[in-house]
């Protein structure tokens, strides 16, 4: 769990997208070994906070920090900085023209540069590990979308990095393959790495969360660890939506 | 329709030369326009500008003038256009070392002219790459050279083959321009040549060349149909 300094600290993080607001002065800090899931309607900017983390989303003004170094700017640096940090998106963006252990190798070699039979070996133990192991040859558009996605979080995790975000990453899947995937983040979070999930998927914050951090209208409302959250949510916005979603 | 047999080593030899100005266009085209494409693409604001700087002059200014420009600007400018005389390049190639230098500013006429386009057609390749792609890559932690190396252009080649296809095509017809700016025996001259000089009927000469320029340009459209197909099934 939570020790010493955190690893990833967003500091007074604003930004427009032409007139709008997407994010209003955002503040959050996430310790190493945390997971905190993001929640909120739509539009609300979660997903945009989890993109601005690696700067895939510049801000207009704020300080984003991982581990102790500002985010730098476009670049050598940044290319290093997002090399530590591992995403994984809602609509999988798997390499088209790779094959799923090409795609999960070619970070490694590339931009570790680490011998290709090495990054290949712990390819297909991370493939192993996600359950897709025999999957290895194909081609993405082969896969379902859950094997899909897990082909993605091992992707990233072939980097070995300091922490993951999830951007909806269940969101574009079928109903019968968000368990498959839910499984493999849970067992992520288990192994203590840092994790920031943006997700509609209540059950996943309730029981594998530390924190849950509510947002809406580009402003964090509310973060409480997820027993305190979903028992009694303190602001009007966080009771109304949480209404609407678990009603049902 | 004689003419086509009497004269056959004159159509033979401006083929032969419109094909050579082709292939050094094409390549030249192709190198440069490549350049302009990833100008244009690049994260750095000066360089985007410069590339779409370039595109803006070349494909808006009628290729006629890019050739005044080239024939009469380089003279006055002091360069005969010289450093096109690769050794080795031309002894294939042989217009290139001669000392006439219309052949060279031609070859230069349309090689700028075309990588205008061809710049164009790379780049609606990378534009049918799904965004996510080179940010997936861009999130690994690839630089911007690898993420086109790896990602970006070996997915947009199947969209920019048929734009590709058209402008090279495109190119070779507008070769027939060159003899007009001094270029002395290229197809489209031939026509002066045996109608003005040699008093052959026009329309026989006219079918001769027609059939020249066919050659040229039915094999390349095969060939990218072909290619095209070949990557449908990949798909």
């Amino acid at each position: 769990m939570t020790t010493g300094e955190p690893l990833i600290v967003l500091d007074g993080v604003n930004k427009w997208f032409g007139p709008l607001h997407v994010l209003d002065d955002v503040s959050l800090s996430v310790g190493r070994g945390e997971v905190v899931v993001v929640i909120g309607p739509s539009g609300s900017g979660k997903s945009t906070l989890c993109r601005t983390i690696n700067r895939l989303e510049p801000i207009n003004s704020g300080t984003i920090t991982f581990d102790g170094t500002p985010l730098p700017a476009e670049g050598k640096a940044l290319a290093k900085l997002r090399s530590e940090v591992g995403m994984v998106f809602q609509s999988f963006n798997l390499f088209a023209h790779k094959t799923i252990l090409e795609n999960v190798t070619l970070g490694p070699v590339k931009v570790r540069r680490e011998k290709p039979a090495a990054a290949r070996e712990r390819g297909l133990a991370l493939l192993d590990r996600v359950g897709i192991a025999n999957q290895a040859d194909k081609y993405p558009a082969q896969l379902s979308g859950g094997q899909q996605q897990r082909a993605a979080i091992a992707r990233a995790l072939a980097m070995q990095p300091k922490a993951m975000l999830f951007d909806e990453p269940t969101s574009a899947l079928d109903p019968e393959m968000v368990g498959e995937v839910l499984e493999v983040m849970t067992s992520l979070a288990r192994d203590g790495m840092t994790m920031v999930v943006v997700t509609h998927e209540m059950g996943f914050a309730r029981h594998a969360a530390n924190r849950v951090v509510f947002m809406a209208d580009g402003q964090l409302v509310e973060e409480a660890p997820p027993t305190e959250f979903f028992a009694n949510p303190r602001s009007e916005r966080a009771k109304d939506f949480l209404s609407k979603i678990l009603t049902h | 329709m004689s003419v086509l047999i009497d004269k056959f080593d004159v159509f033979a030899g401006g083929f032969w030369l419109t094909l050579q100005i082709c292939v050094l266009a094409a390549i030249g085209a192709l190198i440069l326009g490549a350049v302009v494409a990833v100008l244009r693409i690049s994260p750095v604001p000066p360089l985007r500008a410069l590339g779409t700087g370039y595109v803006n002059v070349f494909r808006n200014m009628p290729l006629t003038v890019v050739m005044f420009f080239a024939a009469f600007g380089l003279p006055a400018l002091g360069s005969n256009a010289d450093f096109l005389r690769i050794p080795g390049l031309d002894a294939v190639f042989s217009r290139l070392g001669t000392d006439l230098p219309y052949f060279r500013f031609a070859l230069i006429a349309l090689v700028l002219y075309t990588a205008a386009f061809v710049c164009e057609a790379l780049r609606s390749g990378v534009n049918a790459v799904p965004a996510g792609q080179a940010e997936a890559a861009r999130s690994l932690g690839l630089t911007f050279g690898q993420n086109l190396r790896y990602v970006v252009l070996p997915q947009s080649w199947k969209a920019s083959v048929v734009p590709l296809g058209s402008v090279i095509i495109a190119m070779i017809k507008n070769s027939a321009l060159i003899g007009f700016f001094g270029v002395v025996g290229d197809l489209s001259a031939t026509a002066d040549q045996l109608t003005g000089a040699e008093g052959y009927a026009f329309i026989p000469v006219a079918i001769g060349i027609s059939v020249g320029y066919l050659i040229m340009t039915v094999p390349l459209g095969a060939l990218l149909d072909r290619i095209e197909k070949r990557q449908a099934v990949a798909r």
